[in-house]
């Protein structure tokens, strides 16, 4: 028994002098920037290349170019594990690291998101939360530290609503047809359902929501009551082996697999490759990428995993979710140099990166430069526009690889932007927020 | 009435599949008393191994049976390995501590298979038919729609069952097993050593969970969610008893079609989702009437 | 020596019946109360207190209702993460639609809403023994869970069904500061030891705890099992459900329904049985293991300077935390608490141990 006391005291001083040291390790010239990841746990599959991308592209940035103009940028990772508990520790551990704290936080779930949205601006520190998180957020008069670049859950559903309209051969020929939404049981995968409403109201069509318990192993139910009621078409909200699972039941039950359409965190390789052949014409969304390599990835390649110091398999460069990492933490470097231009080329605060993503301005020019052409569109950040782009494509799996099958879509915002409004100011009297002035 | 059909069809497969992962359970609190919460995690964890020794073996002439023979090997010093380090020193503790023991097999489990083996998702290909057969479509309309390999697992489990119950009746391990399982100490007293029928328990369950990880595995593909499973075979168990094969098997197909059913027919009606629940909901209310399962040993409580 | 109840007479009732007859136990809990209020909000760093210790008070706090249920009376369940959701969308409601509520009431109400939902629940355990209810308790669980994501009434008809907490203002504080919310729950969790301790000392302690040895004779010598076993889940749930909505209100302030999912009931019964069945004190050292520990081994590597990676990290610290788990059934099967009273035995003898 004395032998286990003196162990734990042991165990007990180390963590004490262990925390002391890390404090003092702290440098001048250098930009903290940090990751919560899950590389294990029943998202694992999805989390750890989009993880990779953005360890990658934050690495490139420090071995071809020496830094942001010059500030050498350090990382580190903390596992959530996709845990609301385990991220919110994970913010507190890492939010004042560095000369000058975090410059901002991508938590790579929507429960996270919700979770951090008051802490953040309480401890100003800007949240990107690319392609997830709250709809309203755009709003960055209520939600000035929220920034979801690229596109929200409800820009999704209407890219989506307008696709299926299109291969109806208009959005009218909508009426009488039905679409059925098969969701996460979460925050995530309620997200895109007042949106759908809203579009069902408009053009008549009958919206089916079916919920599926996390993580999304059992979903016989759900696909027996889509062979009875027969949509049209079917949405997949789904995360992690939900969406494989999906489709695998979709072959049980002989729904045609080109009639679904995955939200863009439903259309990556681990979500068709268990299901093997059968997810041949499957679709989802491409959050603007898909799959596919560009210069940047050639710089990848010759960086960092050519100085081995690539964070995963250099076969799963340029899949889809690590292009959504590589691209979200791009957005989050190119921010800090748009705010450097105003504080100057030094270590900068997550005030002042707040100030650089809401004047995130990247054009044409500049995404060439970035060695992303093809892969993404111009975005404009503003005070009151916190996604910068709503644009997105659908693309195919057709068995071996994603296809593209649309154009380019822009979601809707006379639809939206009143929804934006109205949750965002039932938001504000709710918090007693007074409304930024976004003209000011 | 098709479509009823299918979905009571669609519902007793898929209770046969948590059956698989019941017996696990059932196997060893049959024999020891254990509650072993690591039967998830010992699912996962043979999947994992069968199907990155397959990936492995991949050039010699057939991947699955080398891959298999391995597996199999490993699932006995694992089970060698339990029985030493955890169950051997936690003889005669409550059974609320050998349950939580076994919570912690599972931890170690879990992060042990996936630092090995990785945590991506790894398809396992075993031959098993995926597309959907149509059958009596001369009665019904349309037909009623049977996956095929939900039958191929149906068929899996029922030889498994069979076996097991072979093994139990007619052989000499067998034999000690139930003797073991009706009393410890009366069969300690007549020359059976406990601890290499536990290694032999934990050894048969183990293979179970290969099984059921095989099965299961090809189904959702080779990943952590498959440590989860053993959710779902809890109701299945309370519902047939703890001690009993049989139970597990009948309290699988009475879940399994009880919560499709519901979830079908009752869950529109408040919102959906509610088949999780719905299945510990029907075994309580078994239990209401049977508190020790369908198939359950009575217990008689004396002062 | 140093533990020595020798020559401290009673001289009158009162100090018979004392919480702490033994003086050196009063000194013992006055020590920690002053590390607790005084010592820890000057020198903890913010991270120390948001992420370790609010976290490890409020889940003491639920640990010790468990442990009221399952050590003391003997009723194994695995709600607890159900209860707690009760807790806080009952708190959450209460504020919501009573705007002029104090807060503090609106905990204690939520108590009472979960006390009312765990007696619901309970009532089966007067025929289901033992495993079988356990997981017949596990139905508790995924029903409150099914209901809070889906019956809209109680989110306030918030679309995505994610909550957040209204701020907390006391006698016209604020507590938004991390120390005022650690001191807070400190002084709740207090309390709450302090009605345990008399509880389970008193009458129907006693109830639980012969119910708990066997039911069958407690309820011969006339201990109404149904008193006993309905007052030990009504209690149980009342403290779980107040540590819910601090878990909600005070620790995550924003949250889903996944934030209580069944992973919550199974490590709050994690720290009950590392910790220690029955005893008080059990709950809160099974607490801090539970909580600390894998954050620790989680930062272990970085504070040693080994670059592994975060994959391989999260790996060993499940891998690590299992096989922990297993050590300390082995070397202690009652329970970090009976280390405790080991040492309080080797204390009394010490320096002549015989």
């Amino acid at each position: 028994m004395s032998k286990l006391l003196s162990i734990t005291t042991i165990l007990l001083a180390t963590a004490a002098g262990a925390m002391a040291a890390t404090d003092a390790l702290a440098q001048a010239n250098e930009q903290f920037i940090p990751a919560l990841v899950y590389r294990s746990g029943p998202y694992a599959p999805n989390g750890v290349p989009f993880a990779n991308g953005y360890a990658d592209y934050l690495n490139l940035v420090n071995e071809r170019d020496g830094g942001i103009n010059g500030v050498k940028i350090v990382y580190e990772e903390c596992e959530t594990g996709y845990a609301t508990d385990r991220g919110v520790e994970c913010y507190e551990r890492l939010k004042a690291k560095g000369p000058t704290g975090a410059a901002a936080f991508s938590p790579l779930s929507t429960g996270i998101t919700y979770a951090l949205t008051e802490k953040v601006s309480a401890d100003k520190i800007p949240l990107v939360t690319m392609g997830y998180g709250r709809s309203e957020s755009v709003d960055g008069s209520v939600f000035p530290w929220n920034f979801p670049l690229l596109g929200t859950y409800w820009d999704a559903a209407d890219i989506l609503v307008q696709h299926v309209g299109k291969l109806q051969g208009g959005l009218d020929k909508l009426k009488g047809k039905k679409i059925a939404l098969v969701y996460h049981d979460s925050p995530y995968g309620k997200e895109p359902i007042p949106l759908l409403m809203e579009r069902a109201k408009r053009h008549g069509f009958e919206l089916i929501t079916i919920p599926v318990t996390h993580p999304g192993v059992e979903q016989k139910a759900a696909w027996l009551q889509i062979r009875q009621s027969r949509p049209d078409y079917v949405f997949l909200w789904g995360w992690g082996v939900m969406n494989s699972t999906a489709i695998k039941e979709a072959v049980a039950v002989n729904y045609p697999r080109d009639h679904m359409f995955g939200v863009w965190w439903a259309g990556a390789e681990p979500d068709v490759l268990p299901a093997g052949a059968d997810a041949k014409g499957y679709n989802a969304l491409a959050l603007q990428h898909s799959a596919g390599q560009g210069p940047v990835h050639a710089d990848i390649l010759k960086y960092v995993y050519g100085k081995g110091k690539g964070a995963g398999q250099k076969e799963d460069v340029g899949h889809v979710l690590y292009n959504r990492g590589m691209i979200n933490a791009m957005l989050v470097v190119e921010a800090i140099r748009t705010a450097q231009g105003k504080y100057g080329k030094k270590p900068l605060t997550g005030e002042q990166v707040r100030w650089g993503l809401e004047n995130l301005d990247l054009d044409q020019k500049r995404i060439n430069q970035l060695g992303l052409s093809g892969m993404m569109q111009p975005l404009k950040v503003s005070c009151s526009d916190h996604e910068g782009a709503r644009h997105a494509r659908i693309h195919q799996w057709d068995g071996t690889k994603w296809v593209f099958v649309s154009d380019w879509i822009e979601a809707d915002n006379s639809v939206i932007r009143p929804m934006v409004d109205e949750a965002a100011t039932r938001y504000a009297k709710e918090k007693n927020l007074t409304r930024r002035d976004c003209k000011a | 009435m098709a479509f009823f059909i299918e979905v009571l069809l669609g519902g007793l497969m898929a209770g046969v599949l948590y059956s698989l992962v019941a017996l696990g359970f059932v196997l060893i609190f049959k024999a020891s008393g254990v509650f072993n919460f690591a039967q998830g995690a010992m699912v996962l964890f043979a999947a994992l191994t069968l199907v990155r020794l397959m990936d492995m073996l991949k050039h010699t002439f057939s991947p699955l049976l080398f891959a298999l023979a391995l597996t199999v090997l490993i699932m006995i010093a694992l089970a060698f390995l339990i029985e030493r380090a955890v169950l051997r020193p936690l003889v005669n503790q409550p059974g609320i501590s050998l349950f939580m023991a076994t919570l912690g097999i599972s931890y170690v489990l879990d992060g042990f298979g996936q630092a090995v083996w990785g945590s991506d998702v790894y398809m396992l290909d075993i031959g098993i038919p995926k597309r959907p057969i149509v059958l009596l479509e001369s009665v019904f309309p349309g037909g009623v729609l049977v996956p095929s390999e939900d039958l191929v697992a149906a068929l899996i489990a029922g030889l498994l069952v069979a076996g097991l119950g072979l093994f139990f009746q007619k052989t000499r391990i067998g034999r000690a097993l139930r003797a073991v399982a009706d009393d410890h100490q009366a069969a300690q007293s007549v020359g059976i050593p406990l601890n290499y029928i536990w290694v032999i328990v934990w050894t048969v369950a183990g293979l179970v969970a290969l099984v059921a990880g095989m099965v299961w595995g090809s189904k959702l593909g080779v990943q952590f969610s498959l440590s989860l499973v053993a959710l779902k075979a809890l109701p299945v168990l309370i519902l047939g008893g703890f001690e009993s094969i049989l139970g597990a098997v009948v309290g699988g197909l009475i879940i399994g079609a009880g919560e499709k059913l519901s979830e079908v027919y009752l869950g529109p009606l408040v919102g959906g989702g509610i088949e999780n629940w719905f299945a510990y909901m029907l075994a309580l209310i078994f239990l209401l009437f049977r508190p020790e399962g369908l198939f359950g040993e009575k217990h008689i409580d004396r002062v | 020596m140093f533990y020595r109840e020798a020559g401290q007479f009673k001289t009158s009732y009162v100090a018979d019946q004392a919480v702490f007859p033994i003086l050196q136990d009063q000194i013992f809990i006055a020590v920690w109360l002053a590390i607790g209020f005084v010592l820890v909000p000057l020198v903890s760093s913010e991270y120390m207190l948001r992420a370790i210790f609010i976290p490890f008070l409020i889940l003491s706090l639920a640990a010790l209702g468990l442990n009221i249920l399952v050590g003391y009376c003997g009723q194994l369940s695995l709600g607890t993460g159900g209860f707690m959701a009760v807790g806080a969308y009952a708190a959450y409601n209460f504020c919501i639609r009573i705007p002029s509520l104090n807060p503090l009431v609106a905990f204690l109400l939520a108590g009472g809403a979960a006390t009312a939902v765990g007696i619901v629940f309970g009532i089966p355990s007067l025929r289901i023994k033992g495993y079988y209810l356990a997981v017949a308790t596990l139905a508790a669980q995924f029903f409150l869970d099914w209901m809070f994501s889906r019956v809209a009434w109680f989110t306030n008809d918030t679309p995505s069904g994610s909550l957040t907490a209204p701020p907390i203002t006391l006698f016209g504080l604020q507590f938004e500061t991390p120390v005022r919310k650690y001191l807070l729950c400190l002084i709740i969790l207090t309390l709450f030891a302090m009605v345990a301790k008399n509880l389970v000392r008193g009458r129907i302690g006693r109830a639980w705890m012969a119910t708990r040895d066997m039911d069958v004779a407690a309820e011969i010598i006339g201990i109404r099992p149904m008193y006993a076993k309905l007052s030990a889940f009504a209690v149980s749930s009342f403290f779980i459900g107040v540590a819910g909505a601090l878990w909600a209100f005070v620790h995550l302030g924003s949250w889903e329904p996944l934030a209580f999912d069944v992973n919550r009931s199974f490590s709050i019964l994690f720290m009950v049985i590392i910790g220690g069945l029955g005893s008080i004190l059990g709950s809160l050292l099974g607490a801090a293991f539970i909580t600390v520990l894998p954050l620790f081994l989680n930062q272990l590597p970085q504070w040693l300077g080994a670059s592994i990676s975060t994959a391989m990290i999260s790996h060993l610290e499940a891998m690590i935390f299992g096989s922990l788990i297993v050590f300390f059934l082995i070397v202690e099967p009652l329970g970090l608490a009976r280390l405790w009273r080991i040492g309080k035995e080797k204390l009394r003898l010490w320096p002549f141990p015989y």
